[in-house]
């Protein structure tokens, strides 16, 4: 019995030992966000929000985070428009390439990342577009177009084909099944693919700073142009805003969807099986 | 029903969208990549279409050879703690109970969104002179005086395997939720201890997922472009920190295309040897 419970006692040492060094950073930029002085010190020497009303004063750093919103948005919303005809066309038809299609929607994002982010570089200049806003927009919406494309297959899968097929018999035409029964049942896969694709553009730096690194400032590239020059508790401030954003997206989806299920926990056989 | 039917030639229009913009702004960007690699440099230029294996054989050089053989053996040791310690991790973290890992999981996910740029910044903070961990240690008497530690090959390291482990955690989550608990308990009933049927029946049926795993974690830090700059020192950059001061700082396209394409190549080949092991898992599970 004791040595059962000198096990539990090693395991919640052992996770808590891995939970702190994977938060130990985040409590450190916090704390030094709220520093009075600029200079970089923990434990914060005082207490100011100063540093996060500068991220709006600053003509900087709002505009490098109103260029980082806009990019995400449009991207993400571009990925989802290319992964669910795409996920939508393998749910619905058999087909023998159906390996090549998906493997086509997951290829961007499983490669190195300057790989892709050279590949794009390469053709934005061959376009002669290289540096134009837009050119971070697309590149971002096909660099992450895998991420909607997995939860949606994910998504399309959980769809019980029987009530499709009963609105079939029942004279639905195949457009009103699309819309009435099979949209609705995907919306929080749609809306997750979303959320997954927005928080790390966001977070995306390579990809961006190669297409448009010294034209179209984001917040990374913004954050790592200023650390060059040395330290100033803005980009904390910024930091601790992302990290903010990350766990209000990801925390929002683990209490409204099944997180465990869109990381794959259950197989989609298993759940339909009762 | 529906499924099993093969579509016809009207049915294909919805590809039309997604299959033209994954062409356009994916395939077409790597063929010219491809191509750009044999191309030959002009000076103060971009490229001319001249076919050359110069950038290529400039690549076999000896001091691109130490990059590549520096990077290759810096993700094979970041892949093997992120794996050694995200194993266990894993395994523990589908033992809780499903509210508890609802909040790992969102708190990992947080962690693996995080750029690598505030990854980089938040590290060498914690690891330098005025705001660090020397200063607690210092204060709990276990050090003379506060310590920066940044930058450094540890703090490479450390920095690499914080940015791989909630990916390889997530690679080998499905794979151990889904995991039979009566193998387990049926292992301990038969008098193996706790250690021991955890080692034989855990790390066995999992043995393809550890090794996905590995291969991931490999391939996803030799692809880390900033913390080498940010945590490390020059002789520490990588081969991804090469390819982009090539092709943005020293204006030569094909050169870090051609050390793009060969990373590629090796990543490949890699993601080929892990389909091929689950295939024949597949298999072994019919």
């Amino acid at each position: 019995m004791s040595g059962r419970r000198g096990q539990a006692l090693g395991v919640r040492l052992f996770m808590g030992a891995i939970g702190l060094v994977l938060a130990a950073p985040l409590v450190v930029i916090a704390g030094v966000s709220v520093n009075a002085s600029r200079t970089l010190y923990f434990p914060p020497q005082g207490f100011s929000l100063t540093w996060y009303g500068e991220i709006l004063r600053d003509a900087g750093w709002s505009g490098a985070l109103a260029n980082s919103l806009s990019v995400a948005l449009l991207s993400a919303s571009l990925a989802v428009s290319i992964a669910l005809p795409l996920t939508w066309f393998l749910w619905r038809w058999r087909v023998r390439w159906a390996g090549l299609l998906y493997t086509l929607g997951v290829a961007p994002f499983v490669l190195p990342p300057v790989i892709s982010a050279l590949g794009f570089l390469a053709f934005w200049a061959t376009l002669g577009l290289y540096g134009d806003y837009l050119t971070v927009v697309f590149s971002h919406a096909i660099f992450f177009v895998t991420l909607p494309v997995v939860t949606l297959s994910i998504g399309f899968q959980s769809i019980d084909r029987q009530l499709v097929e009963a609105a079939t018999v029942a004279g639905a035409t195949p457009a009103q099944v699309l819309r009435s029964v099979v949209l609705p049942l995907l919306r929080p896969y749609i809306v997750c693919g979303f959320a997954f694709a927005f928080v790390l553009s966001l977070n995306e730096y390579i990809v961006a700073y190669m297409v448009a690194g010294f034209t179209v400032e984001t917040l990374p590239i913004k954050i790592f142009n200023a650390l060059r020059y040395g330290y100033t508790p803005v980009m904390a401030a910024i930091a601790v805003a992302f990290v903010a954003v990350a766990l209000l997206v990801f925390g929002a989806i683990g209490r409204f969807g099944d997180l465990p299920r869109l990381l794959g926990a259950l197989g989609a056989d298993e759940e339909k099986s009762p | 029903m529906s499924a099993a039917r093969t579509p016809g030639a009207r049915q294909h229009l919805p590809l039309l969208y997604p299959v033209g913009m994954l062409t356009v702004f994916f395939v077409v960007p790597f063929a010219i990549m491809l191509a750009v690699s044999f191309f030959q440099r002009v000076q103060g230029g971009f490229y001319e279409p001249v076919a050359t294996l110069a950038n290529y054989e400039r690549f076999f050089s000896l001091f691109f050879a130490n990059v590549l053989g520096f990077s290759l053996g810096l993700s094979a040791l970041a892949a093997a703690i992120c794996v050694g310690l995200g194993f266990p991790f894993t395994y523990f973290l589908t033992r809780l109970a499903r509210r508890r890992q609802v909040a790992w999981l969102v708190f990992l996910l947080s962690v693996l969104s995080l750029s690598e740029v505030i990854v980089g910044f938040a590290w060498s903070t914690l690891l330098s002179r005025s705001a660090g961990v020397s200063n607690l240690l210092v204060a709990l008497g276990l050090l003379g005086e506060a310590e920066s530690w940044s930058p450094g090959f540890a703090a490479l390291l450390l920095g690499m395997c914080y940015l791989a482990f909630p990916y390889t955690v997530l690679l080998l989550y499905p794979t151990l939720a889904r995991l039979d608990r009566e193998l387990v308990e049926a292992a301990t009933t038969l008098g193996a201890s706790p250690l021991r049927a955890f080692v034989t029946v855990v790390l066995g049926v999992a043995r393809n997922a550890i090794l996905s795993g590995l291969i991931l974690a490999f391939v996803f830090t030799l692809g880390i472009y900033l913390l080498p700059q940010l945590l490390g020192r020059p002789e520490h950059w990588t081969l991804s920190v090469m390819i982009t001061d090539q092709a943005v700082f020293q204006s030569n396209l094909p050169f870090g295309a051609a050390m793009a394409i060969f990373l590629m190549l090796v990543s490949l080949a890699l993601i080929a040897l892990t389909l091929l092991l689950g295939r024949g898992r597949d298999r072994s599970a019919a």
